[in-house]
């Protein structure tokens, strides 16, 4: 009846530092939830300075390593603008790791094409460097700033290929054409692909769009609002198939991974 | 150091003499006077990994109704200052997926579970309520007759005292378990609905469930929940709770669980002061999940560090201007040893 193993631990700022314009890097020393973490799970953190809002914020698992995890975000509110004052050696409360993750992919199976949106790339890293076979990393972002942690990927031996909207980095245009250029490639040495991404919403269709048309396998981290992260609320629902019709589950406790087949889209904002 | 004793489910000893937390909910006892709201702790097992459930006075689940309930659309809760609105819809997995997927957990738990309940019709409840008492085990039912966030079924029957009497003498027809009513904020005055209830046959009451409520983003200029309204919960909301306790305890003799923002002991004592025998923490297990446990920790703290030995002799102890003893409540044991009674003393039905 119990679902995985999550706790709650105070967990101390080691550091907390820009990667670059609205991005952070936050590293905490979290000696119990670290070990437990899996590819695409992740952390839910109360950040004490704020005061009159209550909530605890959900950050996708960057990277682990030894007794700590870290978080690679933006600042897009009060939440996490907060967040990015605080202080190597200043505590915050984590609850961990939580959510249905990526399937790590087997030895000599499907090679994995992993797409990502922004700060999308956060979710990914762990699945790369656990994935018994290299793949290929699909980022894409607005702008230059928007396309992170290249070089920690390709230090993993794999291949990026960005894109920006504005084409101030990489190919001009959507994360999701040079996607579909690697699928259609007639020439390509991959026979088997898995696709998995993290992201916006559209994007996230979109790769379903594209894996549906050419019956490749998906899994999508969908990106819901969450409020209590641990399955209770039932604030992240999102619409999947169910029988003949449909259920709602949860995104922070059946998800935030879903097969990218089960996922309704009509009923998702 | 906690122990079993003369029937007291947790006293502690401290300088010779022992602490009681123990409350009373018509035949039903608590070891403290502390649960969770419903719809704010699923049902029980989700926390089971984050705080022990065995220290609790009571888990209580969320709204069950006879048959399994998809809810609202997304998005379904916002974020407000010190608050949060909700609008789910009573999402669950009706009777009998509760009974199969829930009920083998909560009845291994050494407190009693509090089962929140409610139907569209006054047969609904009742057929509920039977079946829950069917089960056997069971510690109590509350009839949800408050929630804002449903087209039937619910507020609707917690807006008319009339519909609310026929609710809870219908449940107390079909089942001989303790009684909860959860009343509505989202009335002029609660007195007689609180009486209403009583007079019917609950047990108890909770007092309040969320106030209905709006928040509007405006970037999209839309409501920034897909039901458009939905219910306020949260600390915002703990003053308007505290208020609606202290009328409802003037009216009536039943104990009243309190709830509306319990984030401290602090707050948990403002409530039993007003006249609540037990309170429920709510939005705060979203963010805090081991609340309730901090809130008992604290109200022992205050019990010792103010001398009192039983935890009743808060109950609506609160010095109201031209009110020299507090307001009559049957929540007050006349066997508690009550050193220092207030001037006048405390008038209950024992």
């Amino acid at each position: 009846m119990l679902g995985a193993a999550m706790l709650e631990q105070t967990v101390q700022i080691v550091a907390n530092e820009r990667d670059r314009n609205l991005y952070f890097r936050l590293v905490m020393r979290a000696p119990q939830i670290a070990p437990l973490v899996q590819p695409g799970q992740f952390a839910h953190l109360r950040i004490p300075p704020l005061k009159a809002a209550l909530l605890r914020r959900p950050f996708s698992i960057f990277q682990v390593e030894d007794d700590t995890f870290s978080i690679l975000y933006k600042t897009v509110g009060q939440g996490t603008e907060v967040l990015s004052r605080m202080r190597a050696g200043e505590e915050l409360s984590a609850i961990g790791p939580l959510g249905h993750g990526f399937t790590t992919p087997r030895a000599g199976g499907e090679t994995p094409l992993l797409v990502a949106g922004g700060y999308g790339m956060a979710a990914m890293f762990l699945l790369a460097q656990r994935s018994p076979q290299n793949g290929i990393v699909f980022v894409g972002g607005r702008r230059r700033e928007d396309i992170l942690c290249e070089d920690e990927f390709r230090a993993l031996g794999w291949e990026v290929r960005a894109t920006t909207e504005d084409g101030s980095y990489g190919e001009k245009g959507l994360v999701t054409q040079p996607l579909l250029a690697e699928i259609q490639n007639p020439k390509s040495k991959i026979r088997n692909y898995k696709l998995f991404a993290c992201g916006p919403t559209p994007m996230l269709k979109a790769v379903g769009a594209l894996a549906a048309e050419f019956d490749v396998p998906a899994e999508l981290s969908m990106d819901e609002h969450m409020c209590c992260g641990v399955g209770v609320c039932l604030t992240c629902v999102i619409p999947v198939k169910s029988g003949d019709g449909w259920k709602y589950q949860r995104t922070c406790t059946e998800g935030p991974v879903f097969d990218a087949r089960q996922i309704v889209w009509e009923g998702i904002r | 150091m906690a122990t079993n004793q003369g029937g007291r489910a947790c006293a502690v000893w401290f300088g010779g003499d022992a602490l009681n937390l123990s409350v009373q909910l018509g035949k039903l006892t608590l070891q403290n006077p502390v649960t969770v709201a419903s719809g704010t702790f699923g049902y029980g097992v989700e926390y089971a990994q984050l705080l022990d459930l065995n220290q609790l006075g009571a888990v209580t689940v969320k709204g069950i109704r006879l048959h399994p309930v998809r809810g609202n659309p997304t998005p379904r809760t916002a974020e407000v200052t010190s608050g949060l609105l909700n609008a789910i819809g009573l999402q669950g997995p009706g009777v009998d997926g509760f009974i199969q997927k829930y009920w083998p957990f909560l009845k291994g738990l050494r407190v009693p579970t509090i089962i929140n309940i409610w139907g569209t019709t006054v047969e609904e409840y009742a057929e509920v309520a039977r079946r829950f008492d069917a089960l056997g085990g069971v510690g109590a039912l509350e009839l949800n007759v408050s929630c804002p966030n449903i087209k039937e079924g619910g507020a609707q029957f917690g807006t008319d005292c009339h519909l609310l009497a026929q609710v809870v003498a219908a449940c107390r027809r079909a089942t001989a378990l303790p009684l909860i009513t959860k009343l509505s904020p989202n009335v002029v005055s609660i007195a007689p609905y609180a009486k209403a209830a009583e007079d019917a046959g609950s047990d108890a009451l909770a007092i309040t469930n969320s106030y209905p409520a709006m928040a509007i983003d405006i970037e999209t200029r839309r409501p920034r929940l897909a039901n458009v309204t939905g219910g306020l919960t949260g600390p915002c909301i703990k003053p308007i709770a505290i208020k609606l306790v202290w009328e409802a305890a003037k009216a009536v003799k039943i104990p009243i669980i309190g709830m509306g923002g319990v984030q401290t002991a602090a707050d948990a004592i403002e409530f039993m002061m007003a006249g609540a025998t037990a309170v429920a923490v709510g939005t705060a297990n979203f963010y805090e999940p081991q609340t309730a446990l901090t809130v008992i920790a604290g109200l022992r703290a205050f019990m010792e560090r103010n001398q009192i030995q039983d935890v009743s002799e808060l109950v609506g102890s609160v010095q109201t201007p031209g009110r020299k003893s507090a307001p009559a409540t049957a929540n007050r044991p006349a066997k508690s040893p009550v050193e220092n009674p207030p001037a006048g003393g405390y008038v209950g039905p024992q």
